[in-house]
């Protein structure tokens, strides 16, 4: 599959960029002040030209790579992973991890 | 187990002291990440959803105690307690942080262990089989000639920037456990009619989007002209493939384009150049590298001892676990002895460092401080004295890696699928899962006999679903997780690759659908011992469509 980050970009409803920290790979968001962890303090935008500025004043931050627009949605005010792969980088993967099922 | 000389410790501690400057680099904003990623990947870091992921070479999949207690180190110091063994018998790590890497990579060096060429296009860990070395039914160990490529290919000026990534793979058995036919290069040591072992050299096999079985371009390669015929092969390769597009980049698009054929004319006239020149091998490198490899001391000790067969009458379970999980060693009185890491609803070949501490020891005390990976994801003690095998069960039940099902329908082959992979379209481990709950009665695995299930989360398939006698492989459509099924491949020396059971099926009946497949093989075998993939070559797909879409 292509990548996000190298997927035409194509806004349909409300978008965030994000991308990984340098340091640890931790996903983070695009907020207004630079990089965030918290999903709820990212900049959404929804037109392509938005989207699109956003991601340029991203990749200028150092402090984290590969940055992409993401979809969103936007339910009772709070802003919530647009699609699976979305909502597993946010909340990890979908199963208990293997020293849940150890000795 | 190989052992490393000085020129191997200090190439691998130079390159530690290389990549830590190059990360303090990066991380200072010295290096940007288009300058760092190509340097990070020849270290076998990439950047996953979560986290950068670190894959560590195992070669050929042999790995010694003490280097199974630093992956553990590594796990349970850097990572989250565990690793996560993969189908090409490497280990990897699913939550290091960069600012980690170069102490991680250190402490991986002290015990000889390292991340290069796992990534990037160059030539990878070459694997083998896993029963190298003990296998009743081989020739010779194969690993001294994976580590003869090895060396050879490791930090390869021509060969660091292929078209693409090359997969070697050797087997020197009658039976193929190393799936030589689906690798860019598949190498099957053999004898000839005079009695002399050579190689039969297969190009051109690989799964992904575009999946081969490779073809033979030379039946019978004399062992001395190995490292030219590759170089030849590898030439032939880096002139012609394509780079202009990375999904046909493959040397088995090369091959196929070309024609078996001409391709193979090609790599001849280029290995005339260079057979009878420095990459000859005479029998004293042979000697020399085979001598590196220290085997056990084996005791002499008969077969089938009372200690052994006294248990086996008596403990039914234990015996079950012994017709499933042990099989014969080459040394009279010794057994091979698989480690299942597929327990009911666990990630497939995912261990704790617990686990992974307590394999290292059982490791020590039975089987002469080795562990072998095998590409379906499970471990290995080669060298278990058959008189240990009951107490031995008894320590690996209480590490949970005495599920007896290797080979069978929940010994599932499994990439890390979406919920790790940045290229993943589907979550492939949850499938996995699912399906082990679906089939866990161990009789019920048993009646169905040999079965593989292997499943990718995307078109790479990484997770061999093209060769698994049930295939399932992760596509995306309109942003749902939906599945295709395949029906009838095979890795092993009859390789074929599977056919499509019928449309893709929603990620909520992927499990009921695997149901249907295996309960109409039970009603269209000929007879109870007909194994799936043969009744599957012997009727088609058809009738497995009929009854599994007639419900739906």
């Amino acid at each position: 599959m292509t990548a996000p980050s190298q997927q035409k970009l194509k806004v349909h409803g409300p978008v965030v960029v994000t991308g990984n920290r340098l340091s640890d790979g931790a996903v983070v968001y695009r907020g207004a002040i630079g990089w965030t962890a918290r999903l709820s303090e990212a900049s959404v935008v929804s037109n392509a030209q938005a989207a699109k500025d956003l991601l340029v004043l991203a990749s200028k931050d150092d402090a984290a790579v590969g940055a992409y627009v993401a979809p969103v949605e936007i339910n009772n005010g709070q802003i919530e992973p647009g699609n699976l792969r979305e909502r597993i980088r946010l909340a990890g993967p979908t199963f208990d991890l293997p020293a849940s099922f150890g000795i | 187990m190989y052992v490393y000389d000085d020129f191997d410790r200090t190439l691998v501690d130079e390159r530690v002291n290389e990549f830590r400057d190059q990360v303090a680099r990066r991380l200072s904003g010295e290096l940007t990440e288009d300058e760092f990623k190509p340097l990070r990947l020849m270290n076998g870091v990439y950047l996953q959803l979560h986290a950068y992921m670190l894959r560590v070479a195992i070669p050929y999949g042999t790995l010694s105690s003490e280097q199974l207690r630093t992956l553990a180190h590594i796990a349970r110091r850097y990572d989250r307690d565990y690793g996560h063994f993969t189908t090409r018998q490497n280990l990897q790590f699913n939550w290091i942080k960069l600012s980690d890497l170069p102490d991680v990579m250190a402490d991986l060096a002290k015990a000889g262990l390292h991340g290069m060429q796992t990534s990037g296009n160059c030539v990878r860990n070459v694997t083998t089989d896993q029963w190298g070395g003990v296998a009743p039914d081989e020739i010779e160990d194969p690993r001294i000639w994976a580590e003869i490529l090895r060396q050879h290919s490791t930090m390869h000026p021509e060969f660091t920037y292929l078209p693409r990534k090359f997969k070697i793979a050797i087997t020197a058995a009658a039976h193929d456990r190393a799936a030589v036919r689906v690798h860019d290069i598949g190498l099957r040591l053999h004898k000839n009619g005079a009695g002399e072992s050579g190689f039969e050299v297969v190009v051109g096999g690989g799964l992904g989007r575009t999946p081969f079985v490779g073809k033979t371009i030379k039946p019978f390669l004399p062992k001395r002209d190995l490292l030219s015929y590759v170089e030849a092969i590898l030439r032939v390769y880096n002139q012609y493939g394509r780079r202009d597009n990375i999904y046909k980049a493959r040397i088995k698009i090369l091959v196929h384009e070309m024609g078996a054929e001409k391709f193979g004319a090609e790599v001849d006239a280029e290995w005339q150049n260079i057979k009878d020149g420095a990459l000859a091998i005479d029998l004293a490198f042979i000697a020399d590298i085979a001598s590196r490899f220290r085997y056990p001391k084996y005791e002499n000790l008969a077969n089938e001892p009372p200690a052994l067969t006294q248990v086996r009458s008596r403990n039914s379970r234990f015996d079950t676990w012994f017709r499933n999980s042990v099989t014969p060693h080459k040394q009279r009185g010794y057994a091979i002895v698989t480690l299942s890491l597929k327990p009911e609803g666990a990630p497939p070949g995912d261990a704790t460092s617990e686990q992974m501490d307590a394999i290292a020891s059982l490791a020590d005390r039975y089987s002469f401080s080795e562990i072998r990976v095998a590409h379906e994801q499970n471990l290995v003690l080669p060298h278990v004295a058959q008189r240990d095998l009951p107490v031995l069960w008894e320590q690996l039940e209480k590490i949970g890696v005495a599920t007896p099902n290797v080979g069978l329908v929940s010994d599932i082959i499994a990439c890390p699928g979406l919920d790790y992979c940045s290229l993943a379209n589907t979550r492939s481990i949850p499938v996995a899962q699912e399906l082990t709950r679906r089939f866990k009665n161990l009789g019920t695995q048993r009646e169905l006999g040999r079965l593989h299930i292997n499943i990718s989360g995307c078109i790479n398939a990484c997770g061999h679903h093209h060769v698994g006698h049930i295939g399932i492989l992760g596509v995306e459509k309109n942003g749902q997780e939906f599945f295709q099924i395949t029906l009838g491949g095979r890795a092993d020396e009859k390789a074929e690759l599977g056919c499509l059971l019928g449309p893709a099926v929603p990620y909520a009946e992927v499990a009921d659908v695997i149901e249907d497949v295996v309960a109409a093989y039970v009603e269209l075998r000929d007879q109870p011992n007909e194994l799936f993939v043969d009744t599957v070559k012997r009727i088609g797909v058809e009738p497995f469509k009929e009854r599994v879409y007639a419900a739906r």
